[in-house]
């Protein structure tokens, strides 16, 4: 029912989502606390910046991204100065992507999680001599165990949920770049309704569940 | 008490609206008691010890070690000063037992541990709860945990922010006990914030009193809530402590004579035994005085004093005057007018009548 090249789309969308959010829990989870606690007159702009892939289309991203990171743009000239090449049409380059498209699902969820914790148990771990790093580590991350699982849910189903971004950025390149939303649009345009609906119909499943799992959960609020 | 026992404070801390400056040296054992009306800062000065207020400036020292002086850029963050630490309303981890809660802190001290595990869960009587989750204790079991993971910790300084504010008057009794044993079996200092004077009076060694963040008056208890030119704190209440000690029954008449320096009272019988220490307030306004002993009263309690001050009281109607019983300091809130036609001066010796006395325990 899957041909290969279906398979090969679906492994590297896996891929891509499991790497992009292990790199957004690291990345997301300072920025969330930085957002959570800091008095800063900065916080609404860093906010701000955080939660533009929510409204601005794909495309805007993706373009920016492709500009940025092209052999000319500023972190293109890093990348190649360094001997990596450059970012755009690599899979490397679709995992930055992918971690600054889904940043709010990440950030949002998680700062959420750590202002509803409040100061107080920072303190109280404080006098009980963990220094800061300890508690973070023994009392923050148990108490917003339910956040950084719904962080996680939604940074990776919304990874898997890319095409714009993947598009412009990633091209269309067959175990490189070419993800399943993108498999699809070829099916499309091939008129292979059928390949096209086992696909659709897959990720029509596999999102539903995941957004099933995240609601049924109890006793946490989940972002919308 | 020599200067190295001490703990010197002096902490400036300016925010909208509220000013913090206080410049304190207390006492290096005992209960001081933080005691203010809500906003006059006893909590903030009891974060700014356990340096849980990073801004402003000041100095600690404590028992000759410095803990903070910004005049140097000395400060020694929370969690590498050895205090512990009890805050109003519950604070327990809600992902940890009973049993981890208190482990917490106390695996995360090096050295000798003065305060045993067993000891602090005995003392506060927590034993049958240590498989427990906090979700699963009432409020004053939550609070009873929690000072016991507090002196878990082998704190040599015991920091409590009105510990039972949150809880009603029957757990607030059933944890009194716990914390008087607290003071008498432990010896480190414990501050403790309260704006309830009877806990004050009945846990405290020493006071300090503070208004708009400012101190108005610190030292000992006794003296200290002896003294008339003390402003709002006490005045609607005023009154004295007095420490005495349970001297015998009468099973006949359902009466305890206590003991003090000065003489004696007759109260209603207690259940404390022979020679137990007791506390207990007398209300200025429970306090009347005769010129000669009193034949013919139905009031038993009478002391001979002699009168040290005289000051206004809360209304123009009334003075307080302060006496000395041998010893014992007591105030009388009487009339302007029965001052005058009694002809009460300061050094006339006269009978004080104690209608009531208020025990604490």
């Amino acid at each position: 029912m899957l041909s290969a090249v279906d398979l090969a789309a679906i492994w590297l969308t896996f891929k891509l989502a499991s790497l992009t959010t292990a790199t957004l829990m690291v990345v997301g989870t300072p920025i969330a606390w930085w957002l959570a606690r800091t008095r800063s007159r900065i916080k609404a702009l860093v906010g701000a910046v955080v939660a533009l892939p929510l409204v601005l289309p794909p495309t805007v991203l993706g373009f920016y991204l492709l500009i940025t990171l092209g052999p000319h743009g500023p972190v293109g000239h890093l990348t190649q100065s360094l001997g990596l090449g450059v970012l755009p049409f690599t899979f490397a380059g679709l995992v930055v992507a992918s971690v600054f498209y889904s940043l709010p699902f990440v950030v949002q969820p998680l700062q959420q999680a750590f202002e509803a914790i409040g100061p107080r148990p920072l303190e109280v771990a404080a006098t009980l001599r963990a220094s800061p790093w300890d508690s973070f580590f023994t009392v923050i991350v148990p108490l917003a165990k339910p956040g950084f699982i719904t962080a996680a849910i939604l940074g990776f189903a919304h990874t898997v949920g890319e095409f714009g971004v993947v598009l412009m950025i990633g091209g269309n390149i067959p175990e490189k770049t070419r993800v399943v939303s993108v498999q699809i649009y070829d099916h499309v345009e091939a008129m292979e309704y059928a390949e096209a609906h086992v696909l659709a119909g897959g990720m029509l499943l596999f999102s539903f569940l995941v957004l099933l799992t995240l609601y049924s959960r109890k006793g946490t609020s989940v972002w919308k | 008490m020599t200067a190295d026992s001490a703990i010197h404070a002096c902490f400036h801390l300016d925010w909208p609206g509220f000013t913090l400056d206080v410049d304190l040296s207390l006492p290096g054992r005992g209960v001081t008691a933080l005691f203010g009306h809500s906003g006059s800062g006893k909590t903030t000065l009891l974060r700014c010890l356990a340096g849980l207020e990073r801004q402003g400036s000041g100095s600690l020292r404590f028992k000759g070690d410095v803990w903070q002086d910004s005049a140097c850029g000395i400060f020694r963050p929370t969690h590498q000063r050895p205090l512990g630490y009890v805050f109003q309303e519950a604070s327990l981890f809600a992902h940890l037992s009973v049993k981890k809660n208190l482990d917490y802190g106390r695996k995360r001290v090096n050295g000798g541990h003065k305060v045993s595990l067993d000891h602090a869960v005995e003392l506060l009587g927590i034993g049958h709860l240590l498989d427990r989750m906090p979700d699963r204790l009432s409020g004053g079991e939550r609070q009873r945990v929690a000072i016991a993971r507090a002196l878990a910790t082998s704190p040599e300084l015991l920091l409590m922010d009105e510990p039972l504010a949150a809880l009603d008057l029957k757990r607030k009794n059933e944890i009194l006990p716990y914390l008087e044993r607290l003071r008498d079996e432990l010896e480190i200092p414990v501050f403790y914030v309260s704006h309830s004077p009877d806990e004050v009076a009945r846990l405290a060694d020493h006071i300090v009193l503070l208004s708009e963040g400012r101190v108005v008056a610190a030292g000992g208890l006794r003296e200290t809530l002896a003294r008339l030119d003390l402003p709002t704190a006490f005045t609607e209440d005023a009154g004295v402590v007095i420490e005495a000690v349970v001297t015998s029954h009468d099973d006949a008449y359902h009466l305890t004579r206590l003991d003090f320096p000065g003489g004696n009272v007759v109260v209603a019988r207690r259940p404390e035994a022979i020679n137990r220490r007791l506390r207990f307030r007398v209300h200025a306004r429970d306090v009347s005085l005769t010129l000669t002993r009193a034949e013919g009263t139905s009031i038993s309690n009478l002391l001979p004093a002699s009168v040290t001050e005289i000051a206004a009281a809360d209304t123009p109607a009334h003075v307080l005057v302060r006496l000395d019983a041998h010893g014992t300091p007591l105030i009388a809130r009487i009339t302007r007018r029965s001052l005058d036609h009694l002809n009460i001066i300061p050094g006339k010796c006269l009978w004080a009548q104690i209608k009531a006395v208020a025990l604490l325990a």
